[in-house]
């Protein structure tokens, strides 16, 4: 993602003062939040409290709205110290489940929009962002992809381990992925979430043939 | 007004069974499309010119408790002046002292000037089968008179200023239990979501010109007219937060950001897409 490197632009500014007026005048001027919030109640502010809830950014989120997700590496740092903590492993050890039943749940865009049934399960939805089976060709690309996924990482259980993490809380891997945090937002549950595991890391997936 | 062609009905539904095969048909299905489009892009036989002849006549019927057309309305320009007024919104207005867009401008004139209830309209503000929008209908109408004029909305005046900023942050907002902003799925170029490509709003330039130019439109898809409150109600869906409040301050802020990003997009509307 490009994004402005704010360390460099402050580089300039110090250095030449004759430019840090412009840099100022270009950089957004800062809105307060407050106001920010008084809007964002015209909009959602009838919705119930639940709903509501969901959409106040905790300590990271705040932190990656403030930066528009370019995070000083310090804070960076916080970000994924505070999300790993988060990650859960299952208490058997076991982080490979049914790939097959994995690659319904990535083919799955279902759940928590304000259309679908409450109860319903959430999907993954992987595959909205990343290309998974070769044979799949409706595949998105706002991330990378993971074609032959375990195979390429020879099944190593390091990266099995590593890549649980990254599917329960992404960002305890990247600071401010735009990849959600399934596990520790409860979007998908254990169950789920080593299905999605198998479906990566099994070698008889189709994502390694 | 330009009608339709005859058999376009059929044409449609063909396209609509097609888009509802699975993902891998859509490549296919893409390719139709653009035959279609090009094919009923020409005002004679696009249906969103249906919504276009019926927001005229809902222009000028008197209705409400003072039995006024809304004729006497103000877009921006003058009473009554439409030519080339959907191009400069949303702006502010003194009378109401807000930034308005255009949904929420007829409404204030329906209410101020008419004084109709508009409890029903706003119920209707989507259309579906067996309902149809006012809202979308005078969009329609309202939006086409500024076809071939540029996206120019002011931002001289605080208020539209403060929209802008506050619309601006509404973009990069990350929230509800996916972490999605607008940003996630619109800051990048030749991006995509499974096979639907995303337009990228971050920087301003072609991407968000041809969108913001190209709105109303006539989803084929979903068979009905749609103006950006309705596009911006779906995205807001699609990003996991709750049901944004029709005509709200916020979604305003939203559009004068888009529009901002937009300016110098030639209007031509309805067009019509997937
Ligand atoms: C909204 C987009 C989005 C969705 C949905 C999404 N991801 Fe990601 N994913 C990303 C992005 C972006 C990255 C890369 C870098 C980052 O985190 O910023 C990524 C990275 C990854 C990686 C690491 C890739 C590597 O290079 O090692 C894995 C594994 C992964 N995703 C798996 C999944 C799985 C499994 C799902 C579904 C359960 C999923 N993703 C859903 C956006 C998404
Ligand atoms: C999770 C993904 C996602 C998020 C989040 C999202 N959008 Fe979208 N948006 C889409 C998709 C997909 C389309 C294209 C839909 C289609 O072609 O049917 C789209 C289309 C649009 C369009 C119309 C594009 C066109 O070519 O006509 C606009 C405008 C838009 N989005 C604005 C926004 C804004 C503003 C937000 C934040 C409130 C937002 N989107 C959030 C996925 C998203």
């Amino acid at each position: 993602m490009k994004r402005i490197i704010a360390p460099a632009l402050l580089g300039i500014a110090l250095s030449v003062p004759a430019v840090a007026g412009a840099a100022a005048q270009t950089a957004a001027k800062p809105v307060d939040p407050a106001l920010v919030d008084k809007f964002l109640a015209s909009t959602f502010g009838k919705a119930p409290a639940e709903w509501q809830a969901r959409i106040q950014p905790d300590e990271t989120l705040q932190a990656c709205n403030k930066f528009r997700n370019d995070v000083p590496s310090a804070e960076a740092e916080k970000i994924t110290a505070r999300e790993m903590a988060r990650v859960v492993y299952p208490a058997d050890g076991k982080l490979l489940g049914d790939w097959k039943q994995g690659r319904k749940i990535a083919n799955d865009g279902r759940g928590n929009q304000f259309s679908d049934p409450p109860t319903i399960a959430s999907g993954g939805n992987c595959y909205a962002c990343h290309q998974m089976e070769a044979s799949e060709l409706s595949y998105g690309t706002l991330g990378p992809s993971l074609t032959n996924y375990g195979k390429d990482r020879k099944f190593d259980p390091e990266e099995i381990k590593r890549t649980w993490a990254r599917v329960y809380d992404s960002q305890s891997q990247v600071a401010c992925s735009n990849m959600p945090r399934f596990g520790a937002n409860k979007v998908l549950t254990e169950a789920q979430i080593r299905d999605i595991i198998a479906f990566l890391f099994d070698p008889e997936s189709s994502i390694n043939k | 007004m330009n009608r339709p062609g005859i058999g376009l009905a059929a044409c449609m539904t063909v396209l609509a069974a097609l888009w509802t095969t699975a993902g891998r048909a859509q490549d296919a299905a893409e390719k139709e499309i653009e035959k279609y489009r090009a094919m009923i892009s020409d005002p004679m036989s696009n249906p969103g010119y249906l919504a276009v002849d019926r927001g005229e006549a809902l222009w000028r019927e008197k209705r409400g408790a003072k039995g006024v057309s809304l004729e006497g309305c103000d877009l921006g320009l003058g009473a009554g002046k439409l030519d080339g007024a959907f191009a400069k919104l949303p702006r502010y207005f003194k009378d109401a002292d807000r930034v308005m867009d255009l949904e929420q401008r007829l409404l204030w004139c329906m209410q101020n000037l008419q004084e109709l209830d508009t409890k029903d309209v706003v119920a209707r503000r989507f259309s579906g089968p067996g309902r149809q929008s006012d809202m979308e209908d005078l969009v329609a109408f309202i939006a086409n008179k500024s076809n071939g004029m540029k996206i120019d909305i002011p931002l001289s005046h605080p208020k539209e200023q403060e929209a802008a900023a506050v619309g601006e942050e509404m973009f990069y907002r990350r929230g509800g239990v996916n972490d999605f902003s607008c940003a996630t799925c619109h800051a990048e170029d030749g991006k995509r979501i499974r096979l639907q490509g995303l337009p990228n709003f971050a920087k301003p330039g072609q991407a968000p010109r041809e969108t913001m130019a190209s709105w109303p439109t006539y989803r084929v898809s979903q068979g009905a007219l749609r103006t950006m409150q309705h596009r911006l109600w779906d995205c807001y869906r699609q990003q996991r937060w709750p049901i944004p409040e029709y005509g709200s301050d916020g979604i305003t802020a939203l559009t004068v950001f888009l529009q901002k990003q937009a300016a110098g997009g030639e209007i031509n509307v309805p067009s019509i897409k997937r």
